[in-house]
């Protein structure tokens, strides 16, 4: 139980619940589609830019908890980040969830991402949790095609 | 009228002895996160009994050698045990001749088979090939790569929302156009077993061929392709307790004789020049290659292992599992089964109203309960009931009545982590 209480954290469960920032944004100037074919997770992911920082982020679709929970998280994080930053938060985001970092003494740079290292003892569910986060990669560098999790 | 058991002869059968069974099978006694493994995903994957793994072991250690070839004494009797399993699969499904068993790869395999020699040879621009809206993506996709090259177009008869296909549906969508029906005999994800025997009856009415992908029927009810009148009928090995990686495709031996080889190679021909070569006499024709000889092997196994047990008491056994599980989970408030057609064979499909069925799955794993979440390559199927993926459950012989219950536990216990 308890270490399916770290992968369903109170602050999982609740942005699966009320997820932020959950519209579509009409002035997008990048949207992009985010799809798991294994399970069906699908997010559209929409950014406005304002020169290099991330004006506005918010997403549409439907997934499993672990998945639109990241979304959420991840939209409240990036917003009025500069390109560079949130290319940061990614990364510190992948090697969290694959298991690369530890929390322990991370926390404070971690702040709410920390929430899903839990996810790392659950190999089969990295890819729920990195879904949005590759699709908003693939926006900010401007990627054409829809991104998958193959 | 299908050739699924009716409730009356179910019930006089004698029960079926399912700890000695569970003996068989020694993964079963594996924990899984410190749980004993409740399996239940043998619509994927069923186990393998201790019969099927030795046999494949001692075919190795005693008797390897390659087939049809050579005089040596393994070559001898590797090729004699080869072809005994032939047999055994004839008598297995009641075809006429061991001319009409290939072996192939998987079910996959087998229609994919059928796609390109028989499809090729006989379906051109504007034909027509008919599926069902419940089939299995690997009796999609070949159809639609088919269509693709040769201009036909792939109709599809419309599914209902308990999960069925209605007869008189197949027969409204039938044209002078259609020139192959194609159904699974039993779906995947929802468990519906089809009225087979009268669709292949209309495609008959008709001058249709039918090919019947019997994936998830072989290992749950006794079929018999004569009395089916199926003109090719596809199943896998790996999900009737045998091995994977083989499979078998029946076709009528009328059909077979008329088409053209499927790959090229070795074993497929009586002789070769650079000017012509002669194909071989069936079923030889449609095997290139070296073949799974060990999986056939294993194979063989797998079906005498069946054919030790009393065919009516495993249905019987299996329609109550599938009953205890329907009746139980109706009972769990925010669970709503998907696929209650009156016909079912022991598969229960199920979604919950507010958590996704992968969270489903990963807490159920915690619990030592294997079971299939997704989309079980069956998107459409998803989409007719605008859902991402279901929970599946499906049952094998060695499952308990006390399993189904570990299951119903396990989903109190995914609502109880999502609060």
């Amino acid at each position: 139980m308890s270490d399916l209480r770290a992968l369903y954290q109170e602050v999982i469960l609740d942005h699966n619940k009320n997820p932020r920032n959950f519209r579509a944004m009409e002035d997008a100037d990048r949207t992009l589609d985010g799809y798991n074919p294994l399970c069906g997770d699908r997010y559209v992911i929409y950014v406005r830019m304002n020169g290099d920082i991330v004006a506005d982020v918010s997403f549409t679709g439907s997934g499993c908890a672990i998945s639109k929970a990241s979304a959420s998280v991840m939209s409240t994080l990036v917003k009025n980040k500069s390109r560079q930053e949130a290319a940061k938060l990614f990364d510190q985001f992948h090697d969290l969830v694959t298991g690369k970092t530890a929390v322990h003494g991370n926390a404070d740079e971690l702040g709410r991402l920390a929430v899903f290292a839990g996810v790392s003892e659950f190999p089969a569910r990295v890819k729920c949790a990195s879904l949005a986060w590759h699709t908003l990669k693939a926006a900010l560098e401007q990627q054409a095609h829809p991104v998958t999790t193959e | 009228m299908t050739i699924h058991t009716d409730h009356v002869s179910v019930q006089s059968a004698k029960a079926l002895d399912v700890a000695r069974i569970r003996r068989d099978f020694p993964i079963l006694t594996r924990k899984i996160h410190g749980m004993p493994l409740v399996y239940l995903d043998n619509a994927a994957t069923t186990q393998k009994p201790l019969a099927v793994v030795e046999a494949e072991k001692s075919f190795y250690l005693t008797l390897n050698s390659n087939i049809h070839r050579g005089v040596h004494t393994l070559s001898e009797e590797a090729t004699a045990a080869f072809e005994g399993v032939r047999e055994t699969v004839r008598n297995f499904i009641g075809a006429a001749t061991t001319r009409e068993i290939i072996f192939v790869k998987g079910t996959t395999e087998g229609i994919n088979l059928v796609a390109h020699s028989y499809g090729l040879k006989n379906i051109r621009n504007g034909d027509e090939v008919l599926i069902s809206g419940l089939e299995h993506h690997s009796n999609i996709v070949p159809w639609q790569l088919l269509c693709e090259r040769t201009g036909a177009v792939l109709k599809v008869v419309p599914l209902q929302d308990d999960g069925s296909i209605k007869l008189e549906d197949v027969t409204a969508l039938m044209t002078g156009r259609t020139k192959l029906l194609a159904v699974a005999h039993i779906s995947n994800a929802l468990g519906t077993v089809n009225a087979v025997k009268s669709m292949i009856r209309i495609a008959h009415e008709r001058g249709i061929p039918a090919l019947i992908d019997g994936a998830q029927a072989v290992a749950h009810q006794k079929v018999n392709v004569q009395e089916l009148d199926a003109d090719f009928y596809a199943f896998s090995g790996h999900k009737m307790y045998g091995p994977t990686g083989i499979g078998v495709l029946y076709g009528k031996e009328t059909l077979l004789e008329g088409m053209p080889p499927y790959q090229g190679g070795g074993d497929m021909i009586k002789s070769v020049t650079f000017e012509k070569t002669v194909y071989n006499d069936l079923p030889h024709k449609f095997e290139a290659g070296t073949p799974n000889i060990a999986g056939v092997i294993g194979l063989g196994a797998a079906i005498n292992y069946l054919q030790g047990i009393d065919a009516s008491a495993l249905e019987a056994h299996e329609t109550e599992l599938l009953e205890v599980a329907t009746a139980s989970l109706q009972q769990i408030d925010g669970v709503r089964i998907i696929g209650t057609a009156k016909e079912k064979a022991g598969v229960v499909s199920f979604i919950t109203k507010t958590i996704h069925p992968h969270d489903v799955g990963t807490i159920m794993d915690r619990e030592g309960i294997a079971v299939r979440t997704g989309h079980h390559c069956a998107q459409p199927v998803m989409d007719h009931f605008r859902i991402p993926a279901t929970v599946r459950a499906s049952f094998g012989m060695y499952n308990t009545k006390e399993e189904i219950g570990r299951l119903v536990d396990g989903v109190q216990k995914v609502f109880e982590v999502f609060g």
